[in-house]
């Protein structure tokens, strides 16, 4: 890759207690580029996930993103932990999707799509409703922007969090496992949406489940077990024909 | 196998449920007509009983005493509820941060004065001039600044707010905490990764929807707040059950003053009983469902 790359996670070591979830993962990703990470559960695919935007602190290694090290500063020769605060204003061009969606309940669809860019952006009202009324056009659902999250169905909500993260203009976007929570006949339109996304340049890393979707949408498809990366490569190769017997095992039950 | 089309057999009309009756309830009418006597009779007893001495009751109501205490009591049960509810707020904040010294202060606060009678702390605000005869502001160990005599500073009313407002705080910071420990853990996840500030996913997304578990025992310790007003009488303050106090020493009068105020009291917290009603439902808001489904998904 002659590019530098917009996400940089240099050996990733995570623990919970004495737990170690992350053993050492090595990542680049180009900007542009969309990356499917597979893995059974309990692989730490979604840990992960949360360490690349510092939902999750690590405790060995480095998260660049767009060469800023996540959750640290640098004090001349010291490495200084964030604030809370200052470790929030890091992810602020970095939307995020959820496996439980997390729409905020309490407010309509088109409060929850405005809530960043006005509140933390400080885009001009207008200007942020504009937008959101665009986002909810391309998503299909022009018609919901006064409805409640409870009001909608699964695939609904979960497309108004997508676009809820395109709202704030992201640079990077993670999807943790943005199917997993919902019925089989409304994934497919979750899916239409991400693909669409996919084609237009955002770079994005996704945690998922769907291998059709890896198939069609991904630059690169990365699969963790065990808290390492066994293989990667693109989906035409590392899809069709694995190399390791982990990744063999692991794709046999979906065929 | 075969497929088929839908069956489209009927219900016969003997058997259609929407043709159905509710059998009449003649044991609950019973109840009912059986109780409505009992409380009719009791009334009565009351109404026509002269040691009630209901021309009293009508002579005092609106008495400009009575007015007075019941403007008093009223002011003390919005000050001190505010009071206590802001200072309740930081507390629960206080509580459930990670900087160990605001967790334990807020701990201490709260084991004091939920640990201690209202009456007592009451007393003690009212006579803190024998224990402190002067407050100061000054440096630890050090000269004082401003010093204020005690005495100029505890009237019966701040001594009165001061005990009714650190007191309910205790309360309302036990009750806030559990509202806010309520909320999803998603949600200020979620606020977290969209770069909000601590402080602004408080505001904006775990207060409001911690409000619909903080609102009804709020309401609840609103309506024990009137009530508990009425303990600052020992401290001369002169609220409504003083002013009825006041009224009786003079003219003897115990049980139909007495009952002056209680129905005030009564009057008061139905009000208020109605006006949580509709703060409930303004937070359930965005649980109901619309009035006319717009797609399959709204059903």
């Amino acid at each position: 890759m002659s590019q530098t790359p917009l996400v940089q996670a240099l050996n990733v070591h995570k623990a919970f207690d004495q737990l170690e979830v992350l053993k050492g993962i090595s990542l680049d990703v180009a900007p542009g580029e969309v990356v499917v990470i597979l893995g059974p559960s309990g692989s730490g695919k979604s840990t992960f996930l949360r360490c690349i935007n510092n939902l999750e602190d690590i405790q060995q290694g480095a998260v660049l993103v767009d060469g800023e090290q996540m959750g640290y500063r640098h004090a001349g020769q010291k490495l200084l932990k964030l604030k809370p605060d200052a470790a929030a204003r890091q992810r602020r061009r970095i939307g995020m999707v959820f496996q439980q969606f997390n729409l905020y309940p309490h407010m309509t669809v088109l409060e929850n799509i405005i809530e960043a860019p006005v509140g933390i952006h400080r885009e001009p009202r207008a200007a942020a409703v504009a937008h959101a009324r665009e986002l909810l056009k391309r998503i299909g659902l022009a018609e919901k922007e006064n409805s409640y999250p409870r009001q909608l169905s699964g695939g609904q909500q979960q497309r108004v969090a997508i676009a809820r993260a395109l709202a704030i203009r992201p640079k990077l976007m993670l999807f943790d496992e943005p199917t997993s929570a919902l019925d089989p006949e409304l994934v497919g339109e979750v899916l239409a949406t991400m693909r669409d996304l996919a084609t237009q340049g955002l770079t994005m890393i996704v945690v998922t489940h769907e291998i059709g979707f890896a198939k069609e949408a991904a630059d690169r498809v990365v699969f963790m077990d065990g808290g390492h990366i066994i293989e990667e490569g693109p989906p035409g190769e590392l899809l069709v024909a694995p190399k390791h017997p982990r990744t063999q095992a692991f794709l046999a039950r979906f065929i | 196998m075969t497929l088929h089309s839908p069956s489209r057999a009927e219900a016969p009309a003997w058997q259609d449920v929407s043709a159905a009756h509710q059998p009449v309830q003649y044991g609950r009418i019973a109840a009912w007509a059986v109780v409505l006597l009992f409380l009719a009779n009791f009334l009565w007893i009351c109404a026509i009983n002269a040691n009630f001495r209901w021309p009293v009751i009508r002579e005092f109501f609106f008495h400009p005493d009575i007015m007075r205490g019941l403007g008093f009591s009223l002011i003390l049960t919005v000050v001190g509820m505010v009071l206590g509810t802001v200072l309740g707020l930081l507390l629960a904040v206080a509580r459930l941060s990670n900087d160990g010294l605001a967790k334990s202060a807020a701990g201490a606060f709260i084991w004091f004065f939920r640990g201690t009678p209202l009456l007592v702390q009451l007393i003690f605000w009212f006579n803190l001039s024998t224990l402190f005869p002067h407050i100061s502001l000054a440096i630890p160990f050090g000269p004082a600044l401003i010093s204020w005599e005690t005495n100029a500073l505890i009237t019966p009313m701040t001594a009165a707010i001061l005990g009714l407002a650190l007191n309910e705080a205790a309360y309302m910071a036990e009750i806030i905490r559990g509202g806010l420990l309520s909320v999803d853990r998603g949600q200020n996840e979620t606020a977290s990764a969209f770069g909000m500030t601590r402080g602004r996913a408080l505001w904006r997304i775990i207060i409001p929807q911690a409000m619909r578990s903080i609102v009804p025992p709020t309401g609840n310790e609103l309506i024990s707040m009137v009530k508990a007003t009425s303990l600052v009488s020992v401290i001369a303050m002169s609220d409504l059950l003083y002013a009825a106090q006041s009224i009786y020493n003079r003219t003897f009068e115990v049980v139909p003053l007495l009952l002056v105020a209680v129905f005030w009291y009564l009057i008061i917290t139905t009000v208020l009983n109605i006006g949580q009603g509709f703060i409930e439902r303004y937070y359930a808001k965005s649980d109901r469902r619309l009035t006319t489904p717009q797609t399959e998904a709204d059903l």
